[in-house]
């Protein structure tokens, strides 16, 4: 670890899928076989007891960055690297997926859901013990303790998120990674989630990688955004920092074209466009088709992330040294 | 001139779904009333379940079985529709109110040309010929922005992106020039850097063409920045209608105001968002007088016993005892 002070040290990680079409079929049509790179040279440091997020639009890799941190993908190239926790051990990271009603198994009570984990880690010596804790998760997360008796179905949808939340939070982790969580929640139960998660964050110390498209939310939740685009970060600074003073094109168009209620911009510019194929993506700097400063070099040579002004790092050829 | 051409574009009178099922009659939306004029943007916000996706298949005349009307008028450019028979709705859909849906992948069959599917439409609402109904339809690609129209027509659905796909759909519910357009969540499906591009087209269409539109979506930012006039909708009812920058900036019923602070803002962070504690009620547990009651701040005897109705404000309507009579 570069410093004690960090949680996730993530270094030049790549992950490639192949998307080949079948063995025959390649014969028969002479096809070579197809690789999508999802994820491309990511690298970021998550400092512990804070907030980083990820964003960036469909298919930008910001969730397969999620699984290759949770390990439920292995990493084509790059390092990922976890601090010790407290007790000296790996740290323990857990996720929070988006959608509660596909991440929770329905033919099991709420109860069995969050004991799993302690079961599966052996974290409680008996089962008293074990029911005991559950009654307790299920208090931190807002609901009551006679709730573990019910099936998920019969929750909505906010509640099911606090019983995800619960599970992740069972086998007693310091490190969350939260896959779009409230993307499928209306937004006054958004609104109860998020402040669920900043209270667990205080209380608990926990450390958050949140991947969200959604930029109010990341603005609420983050410390410090990496905005995502075709497999690449292309610029990562401290929240505040990100929002005064954008420095790549595509964040200052993200920042530009989100609607706003506070105050809502009925005029604003447009930039054309929509995000390219990951499976065919422009040479060069993947976001010159719709750059509207892209030059010469931008279609050729791939940008170098490098610091920015103000801090945090950028991928740009245009953007001011 | 006849009167209908100064008709609104749609008027909905004390309009109330039901859904008969084992279990007891469903009310699915209980006396809903608006109004849309002409070249006018609707907003229908709420929270799933609340009722404004009902309220426009309720318009269109698309209510899944069992479900039906059973009280109130629905009124399209002056003409009543409620009332009309399945065979007679079919001319009125297409014609005089068009409809787009969340998804563009859905709502195009991908066995035919994007041209097929805009022909087919543009010549069952007029009696154009087949070369002058292409003509058409190369314009209306046009009208929505996509590039290179003439090539474009003949490809299919698949062969379009999101946001392509998004605009084909707007093109097709342009076809038979109808009065008012539905659109339903018609940005949810697409990225952020798209939606932008869609919402613009719906509000320049919607003054060119003159035509009212209906914008139901959860995302009150894009209501914001398309809406003329918003309708909040909760538990089936309206409960607030207003000119959008009215009630963004003043809420006055206790649900719209909780909602509007639980949405993060992009300006300035705060430590907490407002938080409305509990979830909507379901159908079959709308509890009596003002359905908002068990989760409202300011509820009192009143609110469990009577239902507050929708009372002209200065700014525009809302629906609750705190703006009539207290709730005492």
């Amino acid at each position: 670890m570069r410093s004690a002070r960090n949680a996730l040290e993530v270094d030049q990680l790549t992950r490639v899928f192949d998307v080949s079409s079948p063995w025959l079929n390649r014969m028969i049509e002479r096809k070579p076989k197809r690789y999508l790179r999802a994820v491309q040279d990511v690298t970021f440091i998550v400092e512990k007891g804070k907030c980083l997020a990820l964003v960036g639009e469909s298919g930008c890799g910001k969730s397969t960055v999620a699984r290759l941190v949770t390990g439920l993908y292995q990493p084509t190239e790059g390092a990922i690297l976890f601090a010790p926790a407290s007790d000296g051990k790996p740290m323990d990271a857990q996720m929070i997926f988006q959608d509660p009603h596909a991440s929770l198994n329905p033919r099991w009570r709420v109860g069995d859901i969050i004991a799993e984990p302690i079961r599966e880690f052996g974290l409680r010596d008996s089962a008293e013990a074990t029911t005991l804790r559950v009654a307790e998760l299920l208090k931190i997360v807002g609901l009551s303790p006679d709730d573990s008796r019910r099936y998920p179905h019969e929750f909505s949808g906010g509640q099911r998120q606090r019983i995800s939340i619960a599970r992740a939070l069972a086998s007693e982790p310091e490190f969350l990674v939260c896959d779009e969580p409230t993307s499928a929640l209306d937004v006054s139960v958004q609104a109860q989630i998020l402040n669920l998660m900043r209270e667990l964050q205080d209380e608990l110390g926990l450390t958050y990688l949140f991947i969200s498209h959604n930029l109010a939310v990341v603005r609420h939740m983050a410390d410090r955004i990496a905005v995502m685009y075709l497999g690449r970060i292309v610029e990562e600074a401290d929240t505040e920092v990100l929002f005064a003073d954008p420095q790549h094109p595509y964040t200052q168009l993200l920042l530009q074209t989100i609607p706003d209620v506070a105050s809502p911009n009925r005029n604003r510019e447009m930039m054309g466009g929509e995000p390219p194929s990951p499976l065919d993506p422009p040479k060069g700097c993947a976001f010159h088709p719709r750059c509207p400063l892209a030059a010469d070099i931008c279609r050729h040579e791939t940008p170098r992330v490098r610091g920015r002004q103000g801090g945090g790092v950028v991928a740009c050829h245009m953007a001011p040294l | 001139m006849n009167p209908a051409s100064h008709a609104p574009a749609l008027e909905v009178k004390d309009l109330s779904v039901e859904f008969p099922t084992r279990g007891g009659m469903l009310t699915a939306l209980s006396d809903v009333s608006l109004r849309i004029e002409r070249g006018e943007i609707l907003g229908v916000v709420g929270e799933s379940g609340a009722g404004k996706s009902m309220t426009g298949m309720a318009v269109l005349g698309l209510l899944e079985p069992p479900g039906r009307v059973s009280s109130g008028e629905i009124h399209i450019g002056g003409k009543r529709t409620d009332s009309l028979s399945n065979n007679e709705m079919e001319s009125v859909r297409g014609r005089m109110v068009g409809a787009i849906f969340q998804d563009p992948l859905t709502s195009l069959n991908p066995l035919f040309s994007v041209g097929q599917q805009l022909i087919e439409t543009i010549r069952l609402h007029s009696d154009r010929n087949r070369a002058a109904a292409r003509l058409h339809a190369v314009d209306l690609l046009k009208q929505v922005g996509i590039p290179g129209a003439y090539e474009r027509i003949d490809h299919y659905p698949h062969q379009f992106s999101g946001g392509m796909r998004q605009r084909v759909v707007i093109a097709l519910a342009l076809a038979g020039n109808p009065q008012l357009i539905i659109a339903d969540e018609p940005t949810t499906a697409l990225d952020v850097s798209i939606q932008a591009q869609i919402t613009s087209l719906l509000r320049r269409l919607c003054r060119e063409q003159g035509a009212g539109v209906m914008l139901v979506t959860h995302d009150m930012g894009v209501i914001a920045e398309t809406a003329d006039r918003v309708a909040v909708m909760y538990a089936g009812r309206i409960i607030e209608v207003g000119v959008v920058e009215d009630v963004i900036a003043r809420p006055q019923h206790p649900y719209t105001r909780g909602l509007m602070g639980s949405i993060p803002a992009l300006g300035a962070r705060v430590e907490r968002l407002t938080q409305i504690d509990g979830a909507m009620p379901r159908l079959n547990a709308i509890p009596p007088g003002c359905a908002f009651n068990p989760r409202c701040p300011a509820a009192g005897p009143r609110c469990v016993r009577e239902r507050p109705r929708l009372v002209p404000e200065a700014y525009g309507a809302v629906a609750c005892f705190l703006h009539d009579g207290g709730v005492l």
